[in-house]
């Protein structure tokens, strides 16, 4: 969508549910009103950028002028798997245990 | 939330030199093990109504202290902040402790290794004493996004600390530590330390490592430090400045130490006052404030210029593209599995319930609204409209800095509209969003800021401490403290 399509800044509960989905946020249903309404007023300040005169200019992703970094390619010691285990909510021996991520009876 | 009158119990922390403190523990005159002590007494004394620490280290703190008196006694030099005692902002992480980031999702995290900056600060004989409070995932200008409850104003204690770092602040107003470490993505050293009547610096983008600190928006957070004056804060500084190979984006530039050169006063000075920044959005306190500042500035010789920024206006909507973007993605990682929160599941949830049930139960209300909006405006269809043209607004931001550097060496002006407000003050995000318009476009453009004290005056029949910013180009530190410690010194 370019910006001269964005009209309005109003969000659908419809697309507040979807964005939630994609946020990987269990919302609870009761909330979706209050939370469109919140984010609808900030998208709304938010629009100031669509009066903004924008054209040719370049986006800038970061303040600094960065290039790709090589460091010497020496071995230094990682993670011991006790560290790295110790904040693990759940571990089987030296694995992080997860529920099952296949259907019984077969692969996905 | 009560107000008790603290004002005349505790006494704000007096500006003490802390160059001469830790020359004083490094001759063997002061040990560090009773500088450690005192605080420790105070601490226990007050924090119960502060709530600055989310814990206090006190174990660890005391060898540390008792490591550096025997240092010191066997002839060795334990460093420039020998026996300086600090308060750590708790998204930084540390082995001792824990790391919670003031967020269920972390509040049993362990950190299996010390930030660079801490390292930094143990090599230079420093002591921390604990971690501070701060908005959950320093997300928020009042502290009260925390977890584990809000931080008060030692000036006031039935108002906010300012936030994100609110813990920070109030641990140096309130004589709890010499200094702290704090973390600013949008103000969130800059407006705590305003609304406490503190010191606050937040250096060039990349001055600081962020390696271990946890992430926000990655293109703007700055480690800085907290203190009561701008020589103490130098001090700090000095010792946790530098390239760091485990950041690639740290900056490789020269860095000299500034401490002794910052009461050094500048030959000249042309301070650029924006237009936008004498705003009739500004309290009468900040006003007057503002307007003292200016006056003190010109009778120490310094040469007042009237700039305009009026891009000011454009910086919330800006920053609120670009720091919910970011977040949403630095926010991923918190999946219930490796570490952090994870939620009991119900029969028949799969693994994307168990994802999305942790980080419902354990982020709060602020993250997920943020992690929402980034979300959105990193979303198919929308990303052009917002996110895009955010950063072409980021552009076009820093090239009006770039343009007003031209006609003076810095920039002066409020570091907050407002000086503290109550708690519960500013219910809707998008009120407390608008308290960020001064210091979010520091960030957008990568610069450095500092608040310092510019007095006190009364807002709403009380008497609170008011903050100044001064912003300077990319890299100028040394003009940024010289020029601060000039006005501090003229108002004080």
């Amino acid at each position: 969508m370019s910006a001269a399509e964005l009209t309005s800044s109003e969000l659908t509960s419809k697309e507040v549910q979807h964005v939630a989905k994609l946020s990987r946020l269990a919302i609870d249903s009761a909330c979706v009103e209050s939370m469109r309404s919140e984010l609808t007023r900030i998208l709304s300040h938010i629009a100031k950028l669509q009066a903004l005169d924008t054209d040719g200019v370049e986006p800038m992703a970061h303040p600094m002028r960065l290039t790709n970094r090589l460091a010497a390619d020496v071995p230094v010691d990682g993670m011991s798997i006790e560290e790295f285990l110790m904040n693990a909510p759940a571990t089987e021996g030296r694995f992080l245990a997860v529920p099952k991520v296949l259907a019984d009876g077969g692969g996905a | 939330m009560s107000s008790c009158a603290l004002n005349a119990e505790l006494p704000v922390a007096s500006p003490e030199d802390l160059a001469t403190i830790c020359a004083s523990v490094r001759s063997g005159a002061t040990p560090a093990a009773v500088r450690v002590e005192a605080f420790l007494a105070r601490i226990a004394q007050h924090d119960g109504v502060i709530h600055a620490f989310n814990e206090v280290h006190a174990d660890a703190a005391r060898a540390r202290a008792r490591a550096i008196d025997k240092m010191v006694a066997s002839g060795r030099d334990p460093g420039s902040l020998a026996g300086c005692v600090i308060a750590m902002k708790d998204n930084i992480v540390m082995r001792e402790g824990h790391t919670t980031c003031s967020s269920k999702m972390l509040a049993n995290y362990r950190s299996p290794f010390d930030a660079t900056a801490v390292e930094m600060l143990y090599e230079a004989g420093a002591i921390v004493i604990g971690k501070t409070n701060l908005d959950e995932f320093a997300m928020g200008s009042s502290t009260e996004n925390s977890a584990f409850g809000a931080t008060r104003n030692p000036w006031d204690s039935s108002r906010v600390p300012g936030g994100s770092s609110g813990g920070s602040a109030a641990a140096v107003a309130a004589g709890f530590c010499d200094a702290a470490l704090g973390s600013d993505t949008g103000g969130s050293i800059r407006q705590p330390a305003a609304l406490c009547g503190c010191v606050g610096f937040k250096p060039t983008y990349g001055r600081i490592s962020r390696y271990g600190l946890v992430a926000f928006g990655s293109s703007l957070d700055q480690i800085g430090p907290f203190a009561t004056t701008v020589r103490n804060a130098a001090l700090v500084y000095d010792a946790i400045v530098g390239s760091d190979a485990r950041d690639s984006t740290s900056a490789d530039a020269p860095c000299e130490p500034l401490a002794p050169l910052v009461d050094r006063p500048l030959a000249s000075l042309r301070i650029g006052v924006p237009r936008e920044y004498r705003s009739e959005a500004n309290s009468p306190a900040v006003a007057q404030v503002l307007e003292r500042a200016i006056s003190a500035a010109r009778a120490i010789g310094a040469e007042i210029i009237d700039i305009e920024l009026p891009l000011t206006d454009i910086g919330i909507s800006t920053y609120y593209v670009i720091a919910p973007a970011e977040a949403s993605s630095n926010l991923a990682r918190y999946d219930g599995i490796r570490y952090g929160h994870r939620a009991k599941l119900s029969p028949g949830d799969d693994l994307e319930d168990l994802y999305s049930k942790s980080r419902a139960e354990g982020f709060g209300p602020e993250v997920q609204r943020r992690i929402m909006l980034g979300t959105y405006v990193l979303s198919s269809g929308y990303y052009d409209a917002y996110y895009k043209r955010a950063l072409q607004a980021r552009r076009l931001i820093k090239e009006e800095f770039d343009r007003a550097f031209a006609s003076c060496d810095v920039v002066l002006g409020p570091t907050s509209p407002v000086a503290a407000f109550p708690f519960g003050g500013k219910t809707d995000p998008l009120s407390m969003y608008l308290c960020d318009v001064y210091t979010v476009n520091t960030n957008i453009a990568g610069i450095p800021g500092i608040s310092i004290n510019g007095g006190f005056a009364d807002e709403a029949g009380t008497r609170l401490p008011v903050g100044l910013q001064l912003q300077a180009p990319a890299f100028a530190e040394e003009t940024l403290l010289r020029a601060a410690r000039m006005l501090e010194i003229a108002l004080a």
